[in-house]
């Protein structure tokens, strides 16, 4: 890490700013949730724009749609290795996973578990899914303000988890807390220390290590610790490497669809004829699906190193430089997409977004989410005229994962 | 101009216009054909416009380029003749093309 940076972003409207001293990276602007309009700028004057000093060192932003899909497509000019966010990882405790690996490394693990989450296989989940879902909502309280985060989002979300790895039912809050111990640091609040963050880690690990044993003794099945147990890409995975890849699945799993699912409430409350437009047509749920991912961008951006210098828009990104994909300014990017700014559940080419990366490394989780989005708002509309919310939903502070802490609702039943 | 048919998993048949020197997928979309998504709009990234190819045309509409390979490599139900419908031209050669759709877009 370099020394504190000069400017605090969030005192500043960003016309105000040299556009070479502005840095969109700053932990300010998203506490204070003023990034957008710093994305804005950078879209129009300085698309591929170079910041030469942050906390995390210097990195190139990539914020035009088109921009980001060209690096995301090309993995052989720009590598996942060794980490995908812009933080760099610790380098005393390196977590190794497939989402972090280039082909064909990458391809070979992601081989051994893409089956668990392609359609074929969440077809014969949709049912647990819906029922559990249901089970779920006609528990909650109605005409009482209660937080969705805590009720809906977070309990539907580790609910799949569970199924997915056939994890213990009872004990399936412990998914949610390691997701949050891995993708926190001191500053979040969320672990005291970085000690305590890695002990945490490995009170996951030894559990799961019961788990795959367990499994490995036992002729393979369709859950992922059973997958990973039994296939020949991953079955010799070192303990750091096994710890890795579940992080990765508890993670890529669990913060995403949770904020989706509550990102998708918090826009229809600001978009009223956008509620009622649901409430007239059910039959827009999918597409209002894509939507509200899109909207939501539930991981702002993905990192990669140029393995060799290259030409993007007029600059010259070199070798060896950090280059950071705002998919979050894509998906804002009114050169790809038509009124970006706006919720619009039933437009046109909605499943057009950035939210899930392009290429090699596109979210393998992709149609599990979407799934799980479709029945909660089936399932929704069945019950309620509206989720209310009250008050504004607290935000995650990160520049990696978009979405709540908090959100208090009131429930209006039809 | 060349007639392309798509055969939906259920045996639906759609029998389009495809203009020359556009890909399949957009002759697809074109058309409104379901179960094509194409999510990255034909840029080779994302693998939502999967086909299979009728065996009898395998050879006249050619294997997959190495981008596309890598992208259809994985997907779980990848077969012999799969290809990636925005990778193919349209061409008057490949007129009375037939491609089957998959159960699911992954
Ligand atoms: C709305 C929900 C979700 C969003 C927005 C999302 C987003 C993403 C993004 C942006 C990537 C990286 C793409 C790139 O580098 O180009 C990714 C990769 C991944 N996601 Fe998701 N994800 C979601 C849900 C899920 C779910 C439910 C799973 C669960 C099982 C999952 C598992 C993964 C995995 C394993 C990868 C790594 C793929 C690879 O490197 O080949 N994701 N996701
Ligand atoms: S449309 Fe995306 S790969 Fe063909």
């Amino acid at each position: 890490m370099s020394e504190a940076p000069t400017l605090n972003m969030a005192d500043f409207d960003p016309k105000d700013l040299a556009i070479e001293d502005i840095d969109v990276s700053q932990r300010s602007l998203w506490i204070e949730d003023k990034k957008m309009a710093f994305f804005d700028r950078l879209r129009d004057e300085a698309p591929v724009h170079y910041c030469k000093d942050s906390e995390y060192g210097p990195y190139w932003s990539v914020t035009r749609f088109k921009d980001i899909m060209e690096i995301d497509g090309n993995w052989q000019d720009f590598s996942s290795e060794p980490a995908i966010t812009i933080l760099e990882p610790e380098e005393d405790f390196p977590l190794p996973m497939f989402i972090a690996m280039d082909p064909p490394v990458h391809d070979e693990q992601r081989k051994t578990v893409q089956g668990s989450v392609a359609p074929a296989n969440l077809k014969l989940m949709e049912k647990t899914i819906r029922e559990r879902t249901q089970k779920v909502l006609d528990g909650l309280p109605v005409g009482e303000q209660f937080d969705w985060v805590d009720r809906v989002s977070i309990e539907l979300t580790t609910q799949m988890l569970a199924t997915l790895f056939d994890f213990p039912f009872e004990d399936r809050r412990k998914l949610t807390r390691w997701s949050d111990v891995a993708t926190g640091d001191e500053e979040s609040g969320i672990v005291e220390s970085e000690e305590a963050r890695q002990a945490e880690l490995y009170e996951c690990l030894e559990y799961f290590m019961g788990l795959w044993q367990e499994r490995a003794d036992k002729d393979e099945g369709t859950d992922l610790v059973s997958m990973l147990a039994h296939g020949e890409a991953t079955k010799n995975m070192s303990p750091q490497e096994f710890l890795g890849n579940l992080i990765l699945l508890i993670v890529g799993g669990n913060d995403t669809t949770r904020n989706s699912m509550t990102g998708g409430v918090w826009a229809l409350n600001q978009n009223p004829g956008e509620y009622a437009k649901l409430r007239n047509n059910p039959g827009v749920i999918p597409n209002m699906v894509s939507e509200i991912i899109r909207w939501q961008t539930p991981l702002s951006h993905m990192r990669r190193i140029a393995n060799r210098d290259y030409e993007l828009n007029g600059q010259t990104i070199k070798a060896g430089d950090k280059v950071i994909m705002w998919y979050l300014s894509g998906n804002r990017d009114e050169r790809s997409i038509d009124r970006p700014d706006e919720f619009i559940i039933d437009r046109d080419r909605a499943r057009q977004h950035l939210s899930f990366g392009f290429g090699v490394h596109r979210c393998m989780g992709n149609r599990l989410a979407e799934m799980q989005l479709r029945i909660l708002w089936e399932e929704v509309q069945k019950r309620f005229h509206m989720v209310e919310v009250i008050g504004e939903p607290k935000l995650v502070p990160s520049n990696f994962v978009h979405g709540y802490t908090e959100m208090q609702v009131v429930l209006h039943p039809h | 101009m060349p007639k392309i048919t798509f055969i939906e998993h259920d045996g639906t048949q759609h029998i389009v216009d495809a203009e020359v020197g556009k890909s399949v997928m957009q002759a697809a979309m074109d058309n409104l054909v379901p179960g094509i998504d194409a999510d990255c709009g034909g840029e080779c990234s994302c693998a939502t416009c999967h086909v299979m190819v009728n065996s009898d045309w395998v050879a006249k509409a050619g294997g997959p380029n190495e981008a596309e390979d890598s992208m259809l490599d994985l997907n779980p139900e990848r077969a012999s003749n799969s290809r990636l419908s925005c990778q193919m031209t349209v061409s008057d050669d490949l007129d009375g093309l037939i491609v089957d759709l998959p159960e699911f877009q992954f």
